[in-house]
C-alpha cells in the first residue's frame, strides 16, 4: 500500500476543477439563474488554468493512489486536447443558452465541468475501477445535459434515450470488468497486462474464452461512448433532441476522452491480445465508416446530418487505432484535434444562424445564404470541404495520415474502404454547399446573431483549417510526443 | 449438489440477458427499463461477488459495493429525466417516447 499527501499534489488540476465546481454550486444555488454568464466565464477560466496546471506538470510516467492513476505524456497530452475542447464548448454555449427558453439554468457550465472532471478522470485511469468511476461522472452530467431544457419535449426525449442506452454500455462494461477481473485476477492495467501475456504464452497457447467474452464487453462500452456503428443508435436522435450547444458539446469533447481511453486499454492491459481486439476494432471501424456514409444521405436535419458525420469520423480514427502501430496511434490523434477545430467551426456557425428567433436546424434553410451572407456561407463551405476531406483544407490531412499509416502496415482493405466512403460522404457535405449557393432563397432569410465568441471561434477554426497546410508541424509534434507518452 | 462458480456465473449470465432483452422488448412502460438496468448491474454484482469469494480476494465486493453506490446515483437521474418527459408529454409509455426520427 503506498499512499502520501505529496501525490495529491499531482491530480492539482483535478483537485481545482472538483472544488471549483462545488463553490460554484453554492455560488449558483444563492444568485440564481441570474449567474450563468459569470459562472460560464469562471469555468471557462479553471478550464484554462487548468490547462496550465497539466502544461507545468512533470510528463515522467509515474503512478499515484495504490496503482489507481497513471499520469503520463499521453494522459496529460490529452488532458490538454479535452480541456481545450471544454473551453471552446462554453464558449460555443454562451449566447446561445441565455437566448434559449428554459436553458438559461446556473447549472448548465457546472455540469460540463464536471463531466470534463469526469473525462480526466478515464483519461489517466490505471485501473478499471477508476475507468468506471470516470465514465459514470462523465455519463450521468451528459444524461443530464441532454435533458436540461425541461420545457422541450425534444430535449427531454433525447435525455431518456441517452439515458437508457448509456446505463446498458455501463452494464455491458461492468459485466465485462467482472469477467476480466475473474480471468486474469486483478483489475488493474498493468496487473491484466502481464496476466494476459502469461494466459497467451500458457499451455493453452490461446487466451480463455471467458476473459476474450469480458473484454469484447468492456470494448463495446466505449465503443458506444465514442458512438461508432454499430453502437451509434443513439447519437442520431439525441444529437437532434438536445439543444444545439450541447450537441456541440457532445461532439467535440467526450469522444476525445473515450478514445484515450481505448487506446489505453488496448495498449496496456490488452496488449497480449492484440489479434483477438484487431478483428474487433477494424469491424467497428468499417462499420462506422460505412454507416456514417450512407445514412446521411437522406438526413434534412443539420444535427442529425452532423451526428452521422461524426459516426463516420470515429470510424477513420479507429483506423489508426486497428493497426496497433505508433505511426497509426499518431494519426489518431493528429486527426482528432483537426476533427475538434473542424467541429467547433462548424458549430459556432450554426449556433449563429437564427430564422424568426428560432434556431435553424433544417438545411433548406440554407437556401441562397451566399446571396445576403456571403461571408457566413463561405466560412461555413470551407469547414464543410475541410469536412470532406478536400486538399488543401485539414480535413485532408487528418484522412491522408490516417491512409497513410494503414498501408504502410498492411491494412490495405480498410483505406480503400476508407477512400471510398469519403467519397460517399462528399456528397452530403457537398450539397450544403449546393443549397447555400445555388438554391434560390425560399423565403425568410437567415439572421446571424451578434455574438464575439461564436464570432471568434469560427474564425479560429477557418485559420487552422485552411493555415494547416502551412504549418502542420506543432500538430504533429504535439501527436508524436502524446504517442511516446503511451508507448515509449 | 456443490454449487460451484460456473453455476453464480449461469445465473448472472441468466439475469443480465433478462435485463437486456427487458430494455429491448419491452414496449409498455419506461419503469420497466429502470427496473431492467437495475437487474442488469445486480447481475455483474453477483459475478463481481461469486470470483471474488472463489479467488480469496477482496477486490471484487469492493466493486460491488462502488456499483451498488453509482446504481442509486444513475436510478436517481434516470428518474428524474423521466419525470422532466412526462410533464411534457403525459405519459411514460415506451412507445409514445418517438418524436426523434429521420
Amino acid at each position: 500500500m503506498s499512499f502520501d499527501i505529496a501525490s495529491l499534489t499531482l491530480i492539482l488540476p483535478e483537485l481545482f476543477m472538483a472544488s471549483a465546481g462545488l463553490l460554484l454550486v453554492v455560488f449558483g444555488a444563492f444568485l440564481g439563474n441570474k449567474s450563468l454568464a459569470s459562472i460560464s466565464w469562471v469555468s471557462f477560466w479553471v478550464f484554462l488554468a487548468a490547462i496550465f496546471m497539466v502544461l507545468a506538470a512533470d510528463w515522467s510516467p509515474v503512478t499515484i493512489m495504490n496503482d489507481m492513476l497513471i499520469l503520463d505524456g499521453f494522459g496529460a497530452g490529452f488532458k490538454i486536447m479535452v480541456l481545450a475542447g471544454m473551453m471552446a464548448s462554453v464558449l460555443l454555449s454562451l449566447n446561445f443558452v441565455i437566448t434559449q427558453d428554459g436553458l438559461g439554468r446556473f447549472e448548465y457550465p457546472i455540469l460540463m465541468l464536471l463531466a470534463g472532471l469526469g473525462m480526466l478522470i478515464m483519461i489517466m485511469s490505471n485501473n478499471l475501477l477508476t475507468v468506471y468511476m470516470g465514465l459514470e461522472l462523465q455519463s450521468l452530467s451528459l444524461y443530464v445535459l441532454a435533458a436540461l431544457q425541461t420545457k422541450s419535449l425534444k430535449s427531454s426525449e433525447a435525455g431518456i434515450k441517452y439515458f437508457v442506452l448509456g446505463a446498458l454500455a455501463s452494464g455491458m462494461f461492468l459485466f465485462g470488468t467482472s469477467f476480466v477481473y475473474g480471468y486474469t485476477g486483478s483489475i488493474e492495467f498493468q496487473a491484466i497486462g502481464s496476466s494476459v501475456t502469461a494466459l497467451a504464452s500458457g499451455e493453452a497457447q490461446a487466451l480463455p474464452a471467458g476473459f476474450i467474452l469480458g473484454m469484447v464487453f468492456v470494448l463495446i462500452a466505449i465503443v458506444f461512448k465514442i458512438s461508432a456503428a454499430p453502437f451509434h443508435m443513439w447519437t442520431p436522435d439525441v444529437y437532434q433532441g438536445a439543444p444545439t450547444s450541447v450537441t456541440a458539446f457532445f461532439a467535440l469533447v467526450p469522444k476525445v476522452a473515450a478514445i484515450a481511453l481505448l487506446i489505453r486499454l488496448l495498449h496496456v492491459p490488452f496488449a497480449a491480445a492484440v489479434d483477438e481486439w484487431q478483428q474487433i476494432i477494424w469491424f467497428v471501424s468499417a462499420a462506422s465508416m460505412i454507416v456514417g456514409a450512407f445514412a446521411a444521405l437522406v438526413q434534412d436535419n443539420i444535427k442529425r446530418l452532423l451526428a452521422y458525420s461524426s459516426i463516420g469520423h470515429m470510424g477513420y480514427a479507429l483506423i489508426g487505432i486497428v493497426l496497433a502501430t505508433s505511426y497509426g496511434l499518431e494519426a489518431v490523434v493528429a486527426y482528432l484535434v483537426i476533427y475538434m477545430f473542424m467541429t467547433a467551426g462548424t458549430f459556432a456557425v450554426i449556433l449563429m444562424m437564427r430564422k424568426e428567433d428560432v434556431p435553424v436546424t433544417s438545411i433548406r434553410d440554407l437556401a441562397g445564404l451566399s446571396s445576403y451572407q456571403p461571408a457566413m456561407a463561405y466560412a461555413l463551405a470551407i469547414l464543410m470541404f475541410s469536412m470532406a476531406g478536400i486538399p488543401p483544407l485539414a480535413g485532408f490531412f487528418g484522412k491522408l495520415y490516417i491512409f497513410k499509416a494503414a498501408i504502410e502496415a498492411d491494412f490495405v482493405i480498410l483505406a480503400v474502404l476508407g477512400v471510398l466512403t469519403s467519397v460517399v460522404a462528399a456528397y452530403y457535405y457537398l450539397r450544403i454547399i449546393k443549397v447555400m449557393f445555388f438554391d434560390e432563397v425560399a423565403n425568410e432569410e437567415i439572421v446571424f446573431v451578434k455574438s464575439k465568441s461564436l464570432r471568434v471561434l469560427t474564425w479560429g477554426s477557418l485559420v487552422f483549417v485552411v493555415g494547416f497546410i502551412l504549418m502542420p508541424s506543432p500538430v504533429l509534434d504535439f501527436a508524436q510526443s502524446v504517442i511516446s507518452g503511451l508507448l515509449g | 449438489m456443490i454449487i460451484g462458480l460456473e453455476h453464480y456465473l449461469t445465473l448472472a449470465a441468466i439475469l443480465f440477458t433478462l435485463g437486456i432483452f427487458g430494455i429491448f422488448l419491452n414496449r409498455k412502460n419506461m419503469i420497466v427499463i429502470l427496473m431492467s438496468i437495475e437487474l442488469m448491474l445486480l447481475a455483474v454484482n453477483i459475478n463481481f461477488v461469486a470470483f471474488s469469494a472463489f479467488m480469496g480476494d477482496l477486490t471484487g465486493q469492493v466493486f460491488a459495493m462502488f456499483v451498488l453506490t453509482v446504481a442509486a446515483a444513475e436510478a436517481a437521474i434516470g428518474l428524474a429525466i423521466l419525470v422532466v418527459f412526462f410533464r411534457n408529454k403525459g405519459t411514460i409509455a415506451v412507445e409514445d417516447i418517438a418524436d426523434l426520427k429521420g
